[in-house]
């Protein structure tokens, strides 16, 4: 955490209101985002307990599981939610745009993608359960399933691997966006409940937020973990749900559901209404300028994972990826990450102002131009165009000479520091050597070149972002490693490919 | 001033008694720095009770899903003598199962589960701490190829800060050679080999408690202390299913960190000292929290925002630490934001005065002259970049109502 930071917080403590901790939203926002609150039974390895589930905030789907530890009830739970999830993430496959792509065949982009909103981490990490537990399901057989179960299985799954591909948006936790945004007067660990959270965000009219998130500390919890109160209330409903239905009394069974599914209810509604608060006060931030080229980068995900469905070779996503998938997972998510927080520092002067305290950037205007300074670099014959800038800051930059520098007003020019010296009024002075974007010409292009009275602010260049190392095909995985996995069958037309042992040992694992 | 057990009688009156388990032991050690809690876990008050009086109760408990399907799994691993346990050591310690398929199978607890209330059926603490004693030592005297003891629910006494506290692993198994493991039994599933980080963390530390106590125990019998494995066996449900796994669980780490703290916490009498004579806690079921609150104010306490996941008082000190002030602005300690943030401040414990060097309204002491710089400057950052978004926001308004 930097002072910047760190500030915002002290101030929220002693305000009692969030303060701002970012500028613009780094994320993208769908115009419609479908929201999923769930509930899983306590105790239990991944028991589905109840959800909200919608993209109308008016109109929420409540489904409701009577008693989770029944294994039919769960699989029809699950094939309820596929009914929603499934239309809503491939509703998007049908518009899409033909891209070219450099070493690889072109492919078609789905002109948006779906964007599932949970409340909490946890919500990410219950996609994750849902996914694992149901996409080896057979839909053949002894303990065959709704066809959509397995699909929709395979899609969890993706949605939770993709929202841990840092910058992603098909999957957002509301309040990982809420921090990245604001800062509160409690520590992280309390930001990670909704309710609190959102009670310094957004305080009721007439008490600070710190009050209000004081309020909210006894309000249910956002999931997918209940509260021990509210279980002792549930408990004796679900018995009396067991009673009828071992006495085979539909009716009495149909009462006692129906009082379960009222409590539920009441109990998730508050974190329903919360999420979609709190997605519209993070409608009111501008989205950075780079969002949406990291929303092009999830619509490809999604149109290739789509796609990689629809093929007849397609399997469920392995329970453990071998070793060179990982390792080529690994390298990408550094990459994404390594790319997003170079994106989101050029967005956001906030972040900025924190490389700027540390000594990484500097911000002043220019006060001085030689634009029409000529140098011949060693082993090159003819002289290049290399003005010359000096830039007056009150920041103090720490930078070495030579450093490659970039600009967040002028993206495309780049230059390098010459030097740093005191200037007037306990000012320094950059001298600065423009090196790149101006043109290919003998001559600087026409307004390539910054004029005196420029307010700038300069950063060190990113390394760019090159393609990670050179991996292994998986066919090539070193014995260390495990060894290649086994060849898979070529399929004959029409042939439809057969689960393969690990696949088929998940599928008939018990899920009690 | 009276003797230790006076005082702390005095402390507790007649609020409601909580023996130590391993869960407050580790808690207690995870914040080692607390004269609050170390003086009230002394006293074994409940210190739920203690907090409902204050009018700052927290929402402790465990649902009754998870100790019906906890209680469930326990009888599932040990049923039959503890066949399946004796199957799931062969497995995670490697050895052949001949090495472990007899050998006593001793049962030690009561028949109240560990969280019941008091121990009033059980036979006493101390009669089942003499029980454990002699069943380990059958066990090792015996100890030979082909023999695994097996101690369900064992009472091992430990020393926290000069008090004897009581815990109860949920079974020990002593094998081939006399290495006693630690079993610990959790109903929190391995899914795909991997488990909830926050869980198994919080395994791992709960077990370092039992491993140091059993080394006590060990030690007063006579043995070296590694007889007692660092590898506890874990055994947990595996996947979506009932069926138990198990796993060793390196605990050497946290069996380090525990002893180091415990050895930390502070003596109960030095922490009695400073204290008011004649303080007590325990000022009847009627009394305004606000006179509670002031007994217990008069202990230090040092509040970590842990502290909400550990301590039945949270809410309180909570409160008490926002609320500290030194004679700057309001903010409370900068503890309660977190331990990230302290580095960032460099030693300055209070908001409010962090606040005013940034503000330059006060001077900073001696040694302070850097960090007051930087939160200086960070303020001017802060300032530059919030008047200039917040001034282009307003003209681009501005534009858009001139234009319509
Ligand atoms: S909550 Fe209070 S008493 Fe408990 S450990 Fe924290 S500071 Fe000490």
């Amino acid at each position: 955490m930097s002072a910047v930071t760190a500030l915002g917080r002290l101030r929220a403590a002693a305000t009692g209101y969030a303060q701002p901790a970012a500028t613009v939203r780094h994320r993208h926002l769908s115009d419609r985002p479908l929201v999923f609150v769930p509930y899983a039974m306590a105790g239990e390895a991944f028991a589905p307990l109840a959800a909200l589930i919608g993209d109308d905030p008016d109109a929420p789907h409540l489904f409701v599981v009577p008693q989770p530890r029944d294994r039919q009830r769960r699989f029809a739970h699950v094939a309820e939610l596929a009914r929603i999830l499934v239309p809503y993430l491939t509703e998007h496959l049908s518009s899409t745009e033909t891209v070219e792509r450099r070493n690889d065949e072109a492919y078609e982009r789905a002109l948006d993608a779906p964007q599932v909103i949970v409340p909490s981490r946890g919500g990410i990490e219950y996609l994750h359960l849902l996914g694992r537990s149901t996409r080896f399901r057979r839909t053949e057989g002894e303990y065959a399933v709704h066809p959509d179960v397995p699909l929709m299985g395979r899609w969890c799954t993706y949605l939770a691997d993709r929202a841990r591909m840092p910058g992603s948006s098909v999957l957002l936790a509301l309040t990982d966006l809420l921090t990245q945004t604001w800062s509160t007067g409690q520590s992280d660990l309390e930001n990670g409940e909704l309710a609190a959270l959102m009670g310094w965000v957004d305080p009721e009219r007439g008490r600070t937020g710190a009050e209000t998130a004081r309020d909210a500390e006894g309000a249910p919890p956002a999931g997918p973990a209940t509260a021990p109160e509210f279980d002792e209330k549930l408990a004796p409903l679900i018995a009396a749900y067991d009673t009828a239905e071992r006495a085979e009394n539909s009716r009495a069974a149909a009462r006692a559901e129906e009082r379960i599914r009222d409590l539920l209810g009441v109990e998730l509604m508050p974190t329903w209404h919360r999420v979609w608060r709190g997605l519209e006060l993070m409608r009111e931030l501008p989205p950075g300028a780079s969002v949406a080229g990291r929303w092009e980068t999830d619509r490809m995900s999604y149109s290739l994972f789509a796609a990689d469905l629809d093929s007849p070779d397609s399997r469920p996503q392995p329970r453990i990826p071998g070793a060179v998938a990982a390792a080529q997972q690994l390298s990408r998510r550094e990459q994404a990450q390594s790319r997003l927080d170079t994106e989101q520092l050029r967005d956001d002067p906030l972040l900025m102002a924190e490389a700027r305290l540390s000594g990484q950037a500097f911000r002043g205007r220019v006060a001085a131009v030689e634009a029409d300074r000529m140098v011949t670099e060693p082993g090159k014959k003819q002289a290049r165009p290399r003005p010359l800038l000096v830039v007056r800051t009150t920041d103090e930059p720490l930078l070495l000479r030579e450093t490659e520098l970039e600009c967040v007003e002028r993206p495309k020019a780049r230059a390098k520091l010459i030097a740093v010296a005191d200037g007037p009024d306990g000012t320094r002075e950059v001298r600065i050597e423009l090196t790149g974007g101006m043109g290919r010409g003998k001559t600087p292009e026409e307004g390539s070149i910054p004029e005196e009275g420029e307010l700038l602010c300069w950063t060190v260049a990113a390394s760019g972002f090159r393609g990670g190392p050179k991996w292994p095909s998986p066919e090539e995985t070193p014995w260390t490693h495990g060894g290649p996995p086994e060849p898979r069958k070529e399929l004959q037309e029409g042939e439809v490919r057969q689960p393969d042992e690990e696949e088929l040992a998940a599928a008939e694992e018990p899920w009690v | 001033m009276g003797t230790t057990d006076t005082r702390l009688d005095l402390l507790r009156g007649s609020l409601p008694t909580r023996n130590h388990n391993a869960r407050t032991v580790a808690a207690l050690a995870a914040n080692p720095g607390c004269a609050r809690r170390g003086v009230m876990d002394a006293a074994g008050i409940d210190k739920t009770v203690l907090a409902a009086r204050l009018g700052q109760a927290t929402a402790y408990g465990q649902s009754p899903f998870a100790i019906v399907r906890g209680h469930a799994f326990e009888a599932l691993v040990k049923a039959d003598g503890g066949a399946g346990l004796r199957e799931l050591l062969h497995d995670v310690l490697g050895v052949p199962p001949e090495a472990v398929a007899d050998g006593e199978y001793a049962e030690l607890g009561g028949e109240l589960p560990e969280d019941a209330e008091q121990d009033k059926k059980r036979p006493g603490r101390e009669e089942r701490v003499a029980r454990t004693r002699s069943a380990l030592r059958r066990a090792l005297e015996d100890a030979r190829p082909g023999l695994c003891a097996i101690l369900d629910h064992p009472l091992l006494p430990l020393d926290v800060s000069g008090t004897r506290a009581y815990l109860e692993p949920d079974a020990m198994a002593c094998l081939i050679a006399g290495r006693l493991h630690v079993v610990e039994i959790k109903s929190f599933s391995v899914i795909d080999g991997g488990a909830d980080p926050a869980k198994l963390a919080s395994a791992a530390r709960q077990a370092a408690v039992y491993v140091l106590a059993l080394q006590q125990t060990m030690a007063e019998l006579g043995h070296p202390p590694d007889v007692v494995s660092t590898d506890v066996v874990l055994v947990c449900p595996k996947d979506f299913s009932n069926q138990p796994t198990a796993a060793l669980l390196d605990i050497r780490k946290e069996l380090a960190v525990t002893r180091r703290r415990l050895a930390r916490l502070a003596r109960v009498d030095d922490l009695l000292a400073p204290l008011p004579a004649g303080l007590s806690f325990d000022l009847g079921e009627e009394a305004a929290p606000q006179a509670v609150a002031d007994a217990v104010a008069a202990v230090p306490a040092a509040y970590i925002p842990g502290c909400l996941s550990t301590c039945e008082l949270a809410y309180f000190c909570r409160a008490e630490a926002r609320a500290c002030q030194s004679g700057h602005g309001p903010g409370g300690l900068a503890g309660t934001l977190g331990t990230a943030i302290r580095g960032e401040l460099g030693g300055i414990d209070d908001i409010g005065r962090a606040l005013d060097l940034a503000d330059g309204k006060c001077a900073p002491e001696r040694g302070e002259e850097e960090i007051a710089r930087v939160l200086r400057r960070a303020e001017a950052l802060r300032r530059e970049v919030l008047d200039d978004v917040a001034a282009r926001r307003s003209a681009g308004l501005a534009g858009a109502v001139a234009a319509s």
